[in-house]
C-alpha cells in the first residue's frame, strides 16, 4: 500500500475537497437540525451536529482541527448565535455561517459584525449549502499568507471599527505592512513549504494567545504591528497574516468589552455603586455565563463593583470592620477564581480564559475594583488570609470588605493586595485603620495592581504575573482599563494574569505604569497604613517586572491621600468597568483597551499615558 | 393488494394538501432528502416536528399567561416555531406565526391570543392530515413507503 493510498483514506476524502468537508452544525431546534443534517450530508461533506452551544463550544475546543466550518443558529437557549460565534472566530479561526429564521436586516448586520461569513435565512435549499465550502478555501487562503495586502486590509478594517482613535494605527500599519512584505512573504514561503497544499489552520491555543497578548502589550495598543508582534513572540509556524487576523478580532473584542464595561460602569454609576444586584448582573451574569458554558469557573459575583463604593466608603470608616467579612470573602473568591482562572484560561483558550480571568478578577477586586485583582492574584495570599472569605460567594458584592481584611497574616503580604479592597483594609485589624484609605488609593491603581501583584506574592508575583499576563489578554487589558479608571491609576492592573493580574509584567509600558502606580499604592499604603505593612517585600510590583523586586518605588504617600477621595469615585467606576468587562467577555477586547486607555477622571491619567500597552 | 391503487391515493392525498396551502415547496425538499440511506427520513423529521412544536406551543401559551405583555419574549418563542416550520413546509402554519409576530408588533394582545388559538388549529389539522397520508403510504406497500412517493 503506497502512502498515499493511506493518506486518502486517513484524509476522509479531504483531498477532494469539498467532498467530506468537516462540518459543525448547531441549531437548538430539532427539526431544523435534522433537516439541515441531511441537507449537509446530500453535499457530501461530513457532518457534527449538537442542539446546544455549550456542546459545539467543548467539541471545538477538544480538537480544534476537527472540523472545517460552523453553522449555527442564531437564537439558541444556552448562549446567544452571537456570542458562539465570536468565541469560535477568535479561538478557532474557523468560518461561521450563521442561520435563521429572522432576515431583519439588523440581525443579518449584527451577525456580520461579529464576524459571520455567510448569513442563511431558514429553511435552508441545498443549492445555498452546496457552496458554503467556499468560505473554508477563503479563510485558508488568506492565512496561507499570500497576501499582505489583504492582511493590511484586514487590519485597516479592524482599525476602521474601533473608530476615528485607530486612524492613525491605521496609518502606520499600512506603512508597517509595507516594510512586512518581505518579511511575510519569507513566511509565507517558509508555511508553504511546511505544510504543503493546504496550508493547516492556525490554532490559536492558550499558549500561543498567551504570548499573542503579552507582546502586543508589550508593543503597546498602538504600536501593536502583526510584524513585531511575530517577531516578540518568535513562534514557529504562524505567519504575520495570522498575526494579523488575529489582531483584528482580538481588537474587535477588546472594543466590545469596553463597550460593555463602559455600559456597566454607567450603569454602575447611575446606581451610586451601591448596587450589589449590579455587580451581580452584567459581569455576573456574562460570567456566569461563560463559566456555565465553559464549565470552568465558578461564577463570581462581580457585585464588587456596587460593593466597592460602598466598602470604600465604608473602610475609611471605622466601621469598616464589618467589611472585613466581606472583603475576606471577596479574596477568595478571588483567590479561587485565580485558581479557576489559571487552569479554565488554559482551558478555555486564550480568549475565553482571558475574558474570564478578567471578569473574574473586576468583581473581585472590585471592592474597588480592585477586588477582582485581588482576588485573582491574591489566590494564594488571600486564601490563607481570608478565614472569612469563604463566603466570598455570597460576599462577592462585599468583595472588598471581605477580602482578607479579616487575615492580618495575609494582610502583610496582602498589602498589595489590600490596597485593592478597601474593604480589606477593614476587615484585617491591622488594616482596619491603615488600609481603609490606602485601600481605596490602592484600590485604584495600587490595588489593582497591588492586589493583583500581590497575590503572587506568595507565589511568586512575577511569574506568574507575566505568565498570567498572556493568559488574560483580553482581561487585562478589560481589567486594566479597569482598574486603570477605577483606581485613576494607571496601574495596569492586570486580570489576565492567573494569579496576578498583572499583565504589566509583560509590557514594559505597562510596567511603568504600574511600578508607578504600585509604587504608589504601595507608599500610600504604608503610609496611610501603619499596620499595613506594606513593606511586604511580596509587593507585586516587583514581580511585574519579574526580576524588579527592588525597583518597587515606594508609594509616594503623598498620592495616597489624594487618591482616597478619587479612589473611591474611580472605584466606582472602575466596578462598573470591571462589571462590564466581566460581562463582556465575550466583548471585544478592542474595549478593554479602550477602556485602558481612557484617561480617567482622577489619577489615572498617568495610567492612560503610561501606555500599557497591554493590547 | 393494489399497491399501486394506494400509491395512487397516496399521491392524491400529498397534492390536496400542497392545493390547500398546508403545505409547500419545503416538503418536497425534505422528501428529497429521504433515500435508501435514509428510508423514513420524511416521517421522522414530521413527528419530530410535531413533537417539538406542540412543546413550543405549549411553551408559548404559558409564556402569554406569565409574562403579560412581554411581546419580545412572545416574538422570541414564535420566531423559533416560525423557523420549525418553515423548515418542514407547514405552510398554513407559518401563516399563522407571522399573524403572531404582527400581533406582537402592534402590542394587540387579543390578537396574538388568537393567533396561538389559530396555530394550534391548524397544528391539529396537519398533523392528522399527515399522518393519514403515512399510514396510506405504509399501507401502500413497503415499496411504495420506502421509495420516494409517487407523485
Amino acid at each position: 500500500m503506497t502512502v498515499e493510498g493511506r493518506v486518502s483514506v486517513v484524509d476522509d476524502g479531504r483531498d477532494r475537497f469539498p467532498v467530506g468537508m468537516r462540518v459543525l452544525a448547531v441549531d437548538d431546534d430539532p427539526t431544523c437540525l435534522k433537516v439541515l443534517e441531511s441537507l449537509l450530508l446530500r453535499c457530501d461533506y461530513h457532518v457534527t451536529t449538537t442542539g446546544q452551544a455549550a456542546t459545539a463550544l467543548r467539541m471545538l475546543r477538544e480538537n480544534k482541527d476537527r472540523f472545517d466550518l460552523v453553522i449555527s443558529d442564531v437564537h439558541m437557549p444556552d448562549m446567544d448565535g452571537f456570542k458562539l460565534l465570536e468565541l469560535v472566530g477568535l479561538e478557532m479561526d474557523l468560518p461561521v455561517i450563521m442561520l435563521s429564521a429572522n432576515g431583519e436586516t439588523q440581525t443579518v448586520m449584527k451577525g456580520i459584525t461579529h464576524g459571520a461569513c455567510d448569513y442563511l435565512l431558514k429553511p435552508v435549499r441545498l443549492e445555498q449549502l452546496k457552496t458554503i465550502w467556499q468560505h473554508v478555501v477563503r479563510r485558508n487562503t488568506k492565512t496561507r499568507g499570500n497576501d499582505n495586502d489583504d492582511a493590511g486590509q484586514k487590519v485597516q478594517n479592524g482599525d476602521g471599527e474601533n473608530g476615528g482613535a485607530n486612524r492613525n494605527k491605521r496609518q502606520s500599519r499600512r506603512d508597517e505592512n509595507g516594510d512586512d512584505g518581505d518579511d511575510s512573504d519569507e513566511n509565507s514561503n517558509e508555511n508553504a513549504d511546511a505544510s504543503s497544499q493546504k496550508k493547516p489552520r492556525v490554532v490559536w491555543s492558550v499558549e500561543l494567545h498567551r504570548k499573542f497578548v503579552a507582546a502586543v502589550n508589550q508593543l503597546g495598543i498602538d504600536k501593536a504591528v502583526p510584524k513585531k508582534i511575530l517577531d516578540l513572540m518568535n513562534v514557529e509556524n504562524i505567519t504575520r497574516e495570522n498575526v494579523a487576523s488575529h489582531l483584528q478580532k482580538y481588537r474587535l473584542y477588546l472594543k466590545r468589552m469596553s463597550m460593555d464595561a463602559s455600559r456597566q460602569a454607567n450603569l454602575v454609576a447611575a446606581l451610586g455603586g451601591r448596587n450589589p444586584a449590579y455587580g451581580n448582573m452584567n459581569s455576573l451574569d456574562v460570567f456566569r455565563h461563560y463559566n456555565n458554558a465553559y464549565g470552568r469557573y465558578p461564577p463570581v459575583p462581580t457585585t464588587t463593583h456596587s460593593q466597592s463604593n460602598n466598602l470604600v466608603a465604608r473602610m475609611n470608616s471605622p466601621s469598616a470592620f464589618g467589611m472585613h467579612g466581606l472583603l475576606s470573602s471577596q479574596p477568595l473568591q478571588h483567590g479561587h477564581a485565580q485558581t479557576n482562572m489559571g487552569t479554565s484560561l488554559n482551558d478555555l483558550g486564550v480568549n475565553n480564559g482571558n475574558m474570564i480571568r478578567a471578569a473574574q478578577m473586576p468583581t473581585m477586586v472590585t471592592g474597588t475594583s480592585c477586588n477582582s485583582f485581588t482576588n485573582i492574584s491574591n489566590g494564594a495570599p488571600l486564601a490563607p488570609a481570608n478565614r472569612s472569605v469563604q463566603p466570598l460567594e455570597s460576599s462577592n458584592r462585599q468583595h472588598l470588605g471581605q477580602i482578607h481584611l479579616s487575615s492580618t497574616d495575609s494582610f502583610s503580604s496582602f498589602v498589595g493586595e489590600s490596597h485593592h479592597f478597601p474593604d480589606l483594609g477593614r476587615t484585617s485589624n491591622t488594616w482596619q485603620t491603615a488600609v481603609p484609605s490606602n485601600i481605596q488609593e490602592l484600590g485604584h491603581n495600587g490595588s489593582m495592581s497591588q492586589a493583583t501583584l500581590h497575590v503572587n506574592g506568595p507565589r511568586n508575583p512575577v511569574s506568574s504575573f507575566t505568565s498570567a499576563s498572556n493568559q488574560i489578554p483580553t482581561l487585562g487589558n478589560g481589567l486594566q482599563s479597569q482598574v486603570a479608571s477605577l483606581a485613576s491609576n494607571p496601574l495596569p492592573v492586570t486580570f489576565n494574569q492567573d494569579a496576578s493580574p498583572f499583565t504589566y509584567g509583560s509590557s514594559t509600558n505597562s510596567r511603568e505604569v504600574l511600578n508607578g502606580n504600585l509604587a504608589f499604592s504601595n507608599s500610600g499604603i504604608n503610609t496611610s497604613l501603619p499596620n499595613l505593612r506594606i513593606d511586604n517585600p511580596i509587593v507585586p510590583r516587583h514581580t511585574l517586572d519579574g526580576s524588579n523586586a527592588g525597583d518597587v518605588p515606594s508609594l509616594q504617600d503623598g498620592r495616597i491621600d489624594q487618591q482616597a477621595v478619587g479612589n473611591q469615585l474611580h472605584y466606582n467606576n472602575d466596578l462598573v468597568a470591571t462589571s462590564r468587562l466581566q460581562r463582556g467577555l465575550s466583548g471585544s477586547l478592542d474595549d478593554i483597551v479602550v477602556d485602558m486607555f481612557r484617561p480617567d477622571s482622577g489619577n489615572g491619567g498617568s495610567f492612560i499615558d503610561a501606555d500599557w500597552g497591554l493590547v | 393488494m393494489d399497491y399501486s391503487n394506494l400509491r395512487r391515493q397516496a399521491a392524491s392525498m400529498k397534492r390536496g394538501l400542497f392545493d390547500q396551502g398546508y403545505l409547500d415547496e419545503q416538503f418536497r425538499q425534505v422528501e428529497d432528502l429521504q433515500d435508501e440511506a435514509s428510508p423514513n427520513f420524511v416521517e421522522e423529521v414530521v413527528v419530530l416536528f410535531f413533537k417539538d412544536s406542540a412543546k413550543l406551543m405549549s411553551n408559548l401559551e404559558q409564556a402569554l399567561e406569565k409574562y403579560p405583555r412581554d411581546f419580545n419574549r412572545w416574538d422570541a418563542y414564535m420566531q423559533q416555531l416560525k423557523g420549525s416550520c418553515s423548515s418542514i413546509g407547514a405552510s398554513r402554519m407559518k401563516i399563522e406565526c407571522l399573524s403572531f409576530r404582527d400581533n406582537c408588533g402592534q402590542g394587540n394582545v387579543e390578537g396574538c391570543m388568537g393567533s396561538l388559538q389559530k396555530l394550534k388549529r391548524e397544528h391539529a389539522l396537519l398533523r392528522q392530515k399527515l399522518e393519514s397520508y403515512f399510514q396510506l403510504l405504509r399501507q401502500a406497500g413497503p415499496a411504495g413507503a420506502a421509495t420516494r412517493p409517487v407523485m
